[in-house]
């Protein structure tokens, strides 16, 4: 048995290897192109600052927060004139937990001014780097290292789970809502904590099934789940589980071919999952809560260009900051729901409700 | 008793659909073990299927139709079968070490398969196919009662497949002159080759049969579950189906209880919330439950573990 799993360590390693090879050569021909063709414009000032990332397992376009934080990052250089590569701004990716060390020093090393992991996973990877190399600027998404020269960025994700929780309440008409976890780990209970507060907020007789299916990477099992919520009367899921959550999609998407009036929904995380809903002409995505790392990574990014680098501080994202928020319903929610999630909003924006973090 | 009925209702059609992929793999294995082939590269044929179904699904959706899921099923089964070829030749034909010539497929099923996504798609997973192995209840048969809703009320095609092939693969293995070659080269192939059966011959077949089936149960699974390809789409079933394989005892029966059990431990641990007792258990129990089994099973406490005795050799002819 250890020859086998041996065995699927190294495909792991192999196939994320040769993903990233083939990602590197595509993207680094596509901006030659880009640049010489922009070669006669005046182009904007280019900075002299660089900034780089290193994914988590998920990859650079895991459709979620990866890919947002690429996304940032891409933006920012492309709004400060720089070009992918050294003194730019690029990314490395890792096949497994044991590259993180190795890709965040690969990445100082190579004089990026702000080099990010992207991922709680990371936290200890970053620690360790941080204190290995005093001088380099690392930030950090999801979780908090304590070092002076590391900017941690938090998100009110039970914020943006409050608005989604509003949003199935006022929208389910069984009254039977579910929530399906990946992990049990603290990021995805507060979703969990600030959906439910956000159902209670509209309706306390509402009972929320919750789920926890133990991995973020087990399709089956999400629909499995789905499966199940639905068969019992649930008609809005909201997941919080990564590649698990495909499954839930799966299995609305299934009922929905099987009779296009089933009344099921699904509301997506992390970013705009509107594309995985469609099926034919309609789309059982309600909507999705927003996760904006890509924002984050920019205004770190800003900051640190103007010479104000958060080191040693822990930056949160919630509403306010627009770091958290919904996605465009695309007329899924009607209008008059629109302004009551809007006015719930408004109320957290101005502290007037205080959304738990954690179970009581 | 009315809660335990619908939760029964509701696990035993789950548990089939969970085990589904999980037998044509399972049953592949068989087959491939069964003539003396360790074929540990299960799971790198799965992945294959996978993305061979999904890219022929989302090319031919237009063209095909309703019918687009079987013929993906086909074409993954032609592509797996013919990848399988690599891990014959291998070891078959140049008696390479069938364990790491099975790994060297696992690394490289994933690698093409992610490769080329990336080359055809330019992104990191494919889109969502509009065609799906869906859900159906078997007219008349679902309304017997107890055993409708059970066996017959929300099934998938594929599932129905899958118990047929392992029906055909018992048959096929115990009752036909061809299995007992295959039996008998993969016990004693000197013997065999006494006998005028063609060892090397019968190896091959064997292999390719289990890459075919390795190919549907990755298409299977594609089509009815994740409805795209990514690099978690396959991810540790081929290992499931090789557990269920051993846990089955290397018997198609065996493999295909086997899997339907795996199925049950997750549906349970889903469903369990629910139902007295079971709702006592520690989820973790529930998760762990197929691989403990499998260690146990292994380790020879759940009766004795029987693989075929000239498994893992090469044959050499003449030599003793």
């Amino acid at each position: 048995m250890s020859k086998r799993k041996y065995g699927l360590g190294l495909s792991v390693m192999l196939a994320a290897g040769t993903l990233l090879a083939a990602c590197g050569s595509d993207e680094e021909t596509q901006e030659t192109n880009g640049n010489s063709g922009e070669g006669s414009e005046p182009t904007e000032e280019t900075a002299d600052f660089s900034v780089a990332m290193v994914t988590d397992v998920g990859g650079v376009d895991d459709k979620s927060f990866n890919q947002s934080a690429w996304e940032g990052i891409q933006k920012f250089g492309e709004d400060n004139g720089l070009a992918q590569g050294d003194g730019g701004y690029d990314y490395l990716q890792s096949a497994s937990d044991a590259d993180y060390v190795t890709n965040l020093n690969n990445l100082v090393r190579r004089d990026f001014d702000v080099v990010f992991g992207i991922g709680f996973l990371m936290e200890a990877a970053v620690n360790d780097i941080a204190q290995q190399q005093p001088d380099a600027q690392l930030a950090i998404i999801d979780a908090v290292v304590d070092q002076p020269n590391v900017a941690s960025v938090l998100f009110k994700e039970q914020e943006g789970a409050f608005l989604a929780g509003v949003a199935a309440a006022l929208m389910s008409e069984s009254k039977q809502i579910g929530f399906v976890g990946g992990m049990e780990i603290p990021v995805i209970e507060r979703f969990e904590v600030g959906f439910l507060a956000g159902v209670e907020a509209v309706d306390p007789s509402i009972e929320v099934d919750v789920q926890y299916t133990g991995a973020f990477d087990k399709a089956e099992l999400g629909k499995t789940t789905a499966n199940r919520m639905y068969s019992e009367g649930v008609d809005i899921i909201f997941h919080a589980a990564g590649g698990t959550g495909n499954g839930v999609f799966a299995e609305a998407k299934e009922r929905k071919t099987k009779d296009p009036d089933a009344n099921v929904w699904v509301i997506g995380v992390d970013s705009d999952q509107y594309e995985e809903g469609a099926v034919g002409d309609t789309n059982v995505t309600l909507t999705s809560m927003l996760k904006r790392v890509d924002e984050a990574v920019y205004r770190i990014s800003e900051a640190a260009m103007n010479g104000e680098f958060p080191g040693g501080q822990s930056t949160v994202y919630g509403l306010a900051e627009e770091g958290v928020g919904l996605a465009d319903s695309r007329g899924a929610i009607p209008d008059d729901i629109m302004a009551q999630i809007e006015e719930f909003k408004q109320q957290i924006v101005d502290g007037e409700i205080t959304v738990p973090e954690t179970r009581e | 008793m009315g809660a335990f009925l619908e939760a029964l209702y509701f696990i035993v059609p789950v548990s089939i659909a969970y085990a589904a992929p999980l037998i044509f793999v399972a049953i592949g294995g068989v087959f491939s073990e069964k003539s003396g082939v360790i074929n540990i590269g299960l799971e790198g044929l799965m992945v294959m299927g996978a993305f061979v179904g999904i890219v022929f699904n989302l090319t031919f959706a237009d063209q095909l139709g309703g019918s687009t899921i079987w013929f993906s099923l086909l074409a993954a089964m032609v592509v797996s079968g013919i990848f399988s070829l690599l891990h014959a030749v291998a070891s078959i034909s140049f008696r390479a070490d069938q364990t790491i010539s099975g790994v060297a497929i696992n690394m490289l099923g994933v690698a093409i398969a992610l490769f080329a996504v990336k080359l055809i798609y330019d992104k990191g997973q494919t889109d969502y196919v509009s065609e799906q192995f869906i859900r159906f209840d078997i007219p008349v048969l679902s309304d017997i009662p107890f055993i409708g809703p059970m066996f017959f009320s929300d099934v998938y095609s594929t599932s129905i497949l899958a118990i047929a092939v392992a029906i055909l693969a018992w048959f096929v293995i115990y009752k036909t002159p061809f299995g007992l070659r295959l039996r008998a080269v993969g016990e004693h192939p000197m013997a065999a080759d006494t006998m005028g059966v063609k060892v090397n011959r019968m190896r091959y077949i064997a292999v390719v049969l289990s890459g075919m089936l390795a190919g549907i149960g990755g298409a299977a699974y594609a089509q009815s579950i994740s409805y795209e390809f990514s690099h978690s789409t396959i991810n540790g079933q081929g290992f499931m189906a090789l557990a269920a394989m051993i846990f089955g005892k290397w018997h198609p029966l065996g493999a295909m209880g086997a899997a339907l059990f795996f199925g049950l431990a997750q549906s349970l641990k889903i469903v369990g919330g629910s139902i007295d007792f079971i709702d006592q258990v520690p989820t973790v129990y529930l998760d762990i439950l197929p691989y403990v089994l499998t260690i146990l099973a292994l380790a020879g406490f759940i009766g004795k573990a029987s693989a075929p005795k000239a498994i893992g050799q090469p044959y050499i002819k003449g030599k003793r």
